[in-house]
């Protein structure tokens, strides 16, 4: 069994969400309290491991007096505050955004976004067949994995898990300014030619697709890739003492990519190059 | 922190200019192997590392600048050079340099061209020209620029050639050993003729020297050498230790004479005085104006001849508590655009118990059509820099950073200048005016991004990150530069400080409204007779500003605030141009902008061009700004030929799209980068 670190203990914040006196503790987000009430509040740049960095604003709701709608990622609760999640004012935003996303990036391979898509009845189309998208190539540079910047929505989450948030790499950071805005490498160069350890921990934290590992993205392009006949596995990496977790996703009997939990209270769901990409001799079987 | 170099190395130029700036390498690691010596013993077992080195990521900027100041572009070999100093991470490192619009990372010619192409300017066509008169081996690159803060003298451009003059490349070695390049007297020292180069300085721009006699612009142009341009770049920790890039400025600017700046910047003919741009220069009664055009603004001596540094005296008589009680009195409110009580601001910052606060001055005027803060700081410099020992002195702080464009090197001239007499003089340093307070300015020099404007950009800007607004809360007065809290202010904001201290609080409360106390200005340009600076009360009218500037007979509309306000029709020129007025109004007085456009201005292409500029400055951050201000854009471009029906459908997206960039994006520039196409759409009825 686990141990779950229970800290010191919290003192609970009350306010109004959706109208429900609701009580949190201190220092909890809108969203936390907005999960804790059963409530779905779709977000796309937010990650359980990562201080949330508030740039896609598809999690934005209402909160009494304010004159903008608030990040429910990062805004936390203070006492008396009164929140709504579903206004009109917050269901257009949401709308509208999506629309913004999906008519500029790939979101074929983005979970979820299909269904918040029709429930925010969002039209990406209505743009029209001229609207500027990202239309770039993926990058294959290296044998581990992709970076396909079509389906990059900018979340800042590979950049904060290769810095100092979780990795201490820093090989890559957000370039240029605007719709040209772009993650990189120094130089925009080859990741081969860049401080990148291939640890993967960007894959990890991706919420498009954008960053895979190339044995899915080669599944992907054949057409072979197939969520439905997966297998999750979690096990022990046996490289070094750390005993970091790996989950095995097996399709076909071949493990296809590796995962680690996130609520690994010592790993957080890093791994290193060997706990995720080094699994080739398992399938070596000559 | 375990980082990764590349195998390119620096020119020799490129680390000179570096070194300048950071001071010599402390170690061998500090350079790329086998650039200097081999890493010796004492190398092996050490290393500057961790906390000590990264603490100088604030000077990132300042090197980037001083690498395309030298060379013209950041190349992989400087800015990694750059980066291994500073401990910077190149990826960051890059990431920086490609956010700012003046620097560059592919090679460029030395000689770069910008042209206005905002508002007032409207300069596209004069681009176009100037590109055909120089041809393409003249090894000059004309760029489109945003508002270059001339309106008044449009159409503007500034010519910038990188590269130290080649005057200056003999007979003496280019670089001297400089000792002091970082110290705090460096400017100081340069200037007084202690370092060896400075008797060259003399032949250019003897001005600077503190010895020199006070160079009075305004009573004979070209006289005294230092207030001619084209200027030289000071020395100081900004630039590298002399001269190293030369630049021209152009208003108006012809096709002839700027494709001549652009071979020869040195023999570009001068600018005129700050004085030029205020038609009331000289008028009695004026609070804010009052100076310019009667004081060198080379002269700290004048400057006190005219009433300088009586507001100072007065805040040290009565103490840093009851300075914070005056400006709270005085309902004075931010200039900057967001109106907030300066008062209410200082006394937050000031009861903080985490040290040291800072203060900081937003000279980062971009606003297209704002030029207020550039007349200030060109024409009366010193009153800048006494209103900021004030705000510091209320606030707790001892170093204020003044951050200022990147497009106004006049200004940076008259600042450094004027930061430099000010510290021989003892008004500002350790103890300044023998009160036992320290202060201390630093001028940081923008680079080209509209968004460094917004307050937290501002200070990641500084900090040498992206320039990018933070989420709010925390608030500045919490945590601001380098997580401390800070007073941030505008310059308009500041030198209203001193008349508030030396009129008292109730006689400057007594000017204006009740609600919008004491004087403002405004920047009118366009089609008027009279563009300009004016000082008015708060509560005087619309139509009272426009009839002094000499409003045009066939007025179509009033952009007020600029490209963040909103349009006004000639029907309403009685909205009183207070802060409450004009909110009633449906509109936003912003930075104090009035572009008057008449009926031969194609409002469509108007807005085109607004949302052009807003797609051009968003930071990317967020998606409602990164992705809405280019739909907005690509709507606009729809409609441009059409109006009624064949328009209603675009508008309706337009209203979607704007709505949300109003309600969710992060910071005021996704906000606001509807509002002047909404207010065209609904208050001018563009596209009926």
């Amino acid at each position: 069994m686990t141990a779950v670190p229970l800290g010191i203990p919290r003192r609970l914040v009350e306010f109004t969400l959706d109208g429900q006196d609701t009580r949190v503790p201190e220092g909890s987000t809108l969203l936390d309290a907005c999960r804790a009430a059963g409530k779905d509040v779709p977000t796309l740049c937010e990650g359980d491991t990562l201080t949330p960095k508030n740039t896609c604003r598809v999690c934005v709701v209402e909160v009494e007096g304010a004159r903008t709608l608030a990040p429910a990622c990062s805004r936390r609760a203070e006492p008396g505050m009164t929140v709504l999640t579903d206004t009109e004012r917050t269901r257009h935003s949401r709308k509208v955004v999506l629309e913004l996303l999906a008519s500029s990036v790939d979101m074929s391979t983005t979970p979820k976004v299909a269904g918040w898509l029709k429930e925010y009845d969002a039209k990406p189309d209505r743009f029209g067949p001229d609207a500027a998208r990202l239309n770039e190539e993926p990058r294959v540079d290296n044998d581990l994995y992709v970076r396909d910047y079509d389906k990059c929505i900018l979340c800042y989450k590979c950049v904060d898990a290769c810095g100092d948030q979780w990795q201490n790499t820093f090989a890559i950071s957000v370039v240029g300014r605007g719709f040209d805005a772009r993650i990189a490498v120094e130089h925009d160069g080859p990741l081969t030619d860049s401080a990148c350890v291939y640890c993967g921990n960007c894959i990890e934290v991706c919420p498009t697709g954008a960053l895979s590992f190339k044995s899915e993205f080669d599944m992907r392009a054949a057409g072979t890739w197939d969520e439905e006949r997966q297998t999750q596995t979690t096990t022990v990496c046996a490289y070094c003492g750390v005993g970091c977790n790996l989950t095995l996703h097996v399709q076909d009997n071949d493990i296809v990519k590796v995962t680690s939990p996130h609520d690994n209270p010592v790993t957080h769901g890093n791994l290193c190059i060997k706990g995720r990409f080094g699994y080739q001799h398992v399938q070596n079987r000559d | 922190m375990d980082l990764h170099f590349g195998d390119s190395k620096p020119t020799d130029e490129e680390r000179e200019a570096v070194d300048a700036v950071l001071g010599p390498p402390e170690s061998a690691w500090e350079v790329p192997p086998g650039m200097i010596a081999d890493r010796g013993d004492a190398d092996l077992r050490w290393a500057r590392g961790g906390r000590a080195a990264r603490e100088r990521r604030d000077e990132l900027l300042p090197g980037l600048h001083a690498l395309n100041d030298r060379v013209g572009w950041v190349s992989e070999g400087g800015l990694d050079y750059l980066c291994r100093r500073l401990m910077v991470p190149p990826a960051e490192g890059y990431g920086v340099a490609t956010f700012y619009s003046m620097f560059s990372v592919r090679p460029r010619p030395a000689t770069v061209v910008r042209v206005c192409t905002d508002l007032a300017c409207g300069g596209a066509a004069l681009c176009g020209e100037v590109e055909a008169r120089l041809g393409p081996a003249s090894g000059v690159a004309v760029e489109r620029s945003p508002c270059l803060g001339l309106c008044e003298r449009a159409p503007a451009a500034l010519v910038v050639r990188a590269g130290v003059p080649a005057a200056l490349l003999s007979p003496t070695p280019p670089l001297p050993e400089n000792p002091l390049a970082r110290g705090p007297g460096v400017t100081a020292d340069l200037l007084d003729g202690s370092s060896s180069n400075a008797g060259r300085a003399e032949t250019l721009s003897s001005g600077r020297d503190l010895s020199a006699p006070p160079a009075f612009e305004e009573r004979g142009l070209g006289r005294s050498p230092s207030a001619a341009e084209p200027q030289m770049s000071q020395p100081g920790r900004d630039g590298v230790g002399d001269k190293t890039y030369v630049t021209a400025t152009l208003a108006p600017a012809a096709p002839d004479t700027l494709a001549q700046a652009a071979l020869a910047p040195e023999t570009a003919p001068s600018e005129p005085p700050a004085a030029m741009a205020v038609p009331q220069a000289g008028e009695e009664g004026l609070l804010l104006l009052s100076r310019i055009g009667k004081v060198d603004p080379t002269s700290l001596d004048d400057y006190r001849a005219h009433g300088g540094y009586t507001a100072l005296r007065t805040a040290f008589a009565i103490g840093p508590a009851a300075v914070i009680r005056e400006v709270t009195d005085s309902g004075l409110l931010g200039r900057g655009g967001a109106a907030f009580p300066t008062g209410r601001k200082w006394q937050a910052t000031a009861s903080q118990p985490d040290h040291p606060h800072y203060l900081v001055c937003n000279a980062d005027e971009s606003e297209p059509g704002t030029f207020k803060d550039r007349v200030i700081m060109e024409g009366d410099p010193y009153s800048l820099i006494e209103s900021m020992t004030i705000a510091g002195y209320a606030t707790g702080a001892h170093l204020g950073y003044l951050y200022l464009r990147g497009e106004y090197p006049r200004a940076l001239q008259r600042l450094e200048h004027a930061v430099a007499q000010a510290r021989a003089r003892g008004f500002l340093g350790d103890d300044v005016l023998g009160q036992g307070y320290a202060f201390d300015i630093e001028i940081r020099r923008g680079a080209g991004a509209y968004i460094c404007g917004e307050e937290t950009a501002l200070f990641n800007s500084i900090e040498g990150y992206r320039g990018e607004p933070r989420s709010k809360p925390p608030f500045p007065v919490e945590k601001g530069l380098f997580g401390k809290p800070t007073a941030e202010n505008n310059v308009e904001t500041l030198v209203n400080i001193l008349p508030i201290l030396t009129m008292g609080a109730p006689a400057y409360a007594a000017i204006g409204t009740a609600k919008s106390t004491g004087p403002k200005l405004f920047c009118v340009s366009g089609s008027v007779e009279r563009p300009g600076i004016y000082e008015l009360p708060f509560g005087a009218t619309l139509g009272e500003l426009l009839t002094l500037a000499g409003m045009p007979d066939n007025l179509r509309a009033v952009l007020l605030g600029g490209a963040a306000g909103g349009f006004v029709r000639p029907d309403e020129l009685d909205i009183p141009l207070t802060f409450e007025g004009t909110r009633e109004a449906g509109a936003t007085l912003g930075s104090g902008v009035v572009l008057a456009l008449d009926d031969t201005v194609p409002l469509p292409r108007v807005l085109l061009r607004i949302a052009e500029f807003f797609r051009d400055e968003s930071c990317g951050q967020c998606v409602p700004c990164r992705v809405g201000t280019v739909r907005q854009e690509e709507a606009l471009h729809r409609i441009v030929e059409r109006t009624g029906a064949d328009a209603a459908a675009d508008i309706g997206l337009l209203r979607e799209v704007g709505r949300t960039m109003r309600d969710a994006s992060i910071c005021g520039l996704g906000q606001t980068a509807w509002n002047a196409v909404e207010s065209a759409i609904d208050r001018l009825g563009a596209y009926k």
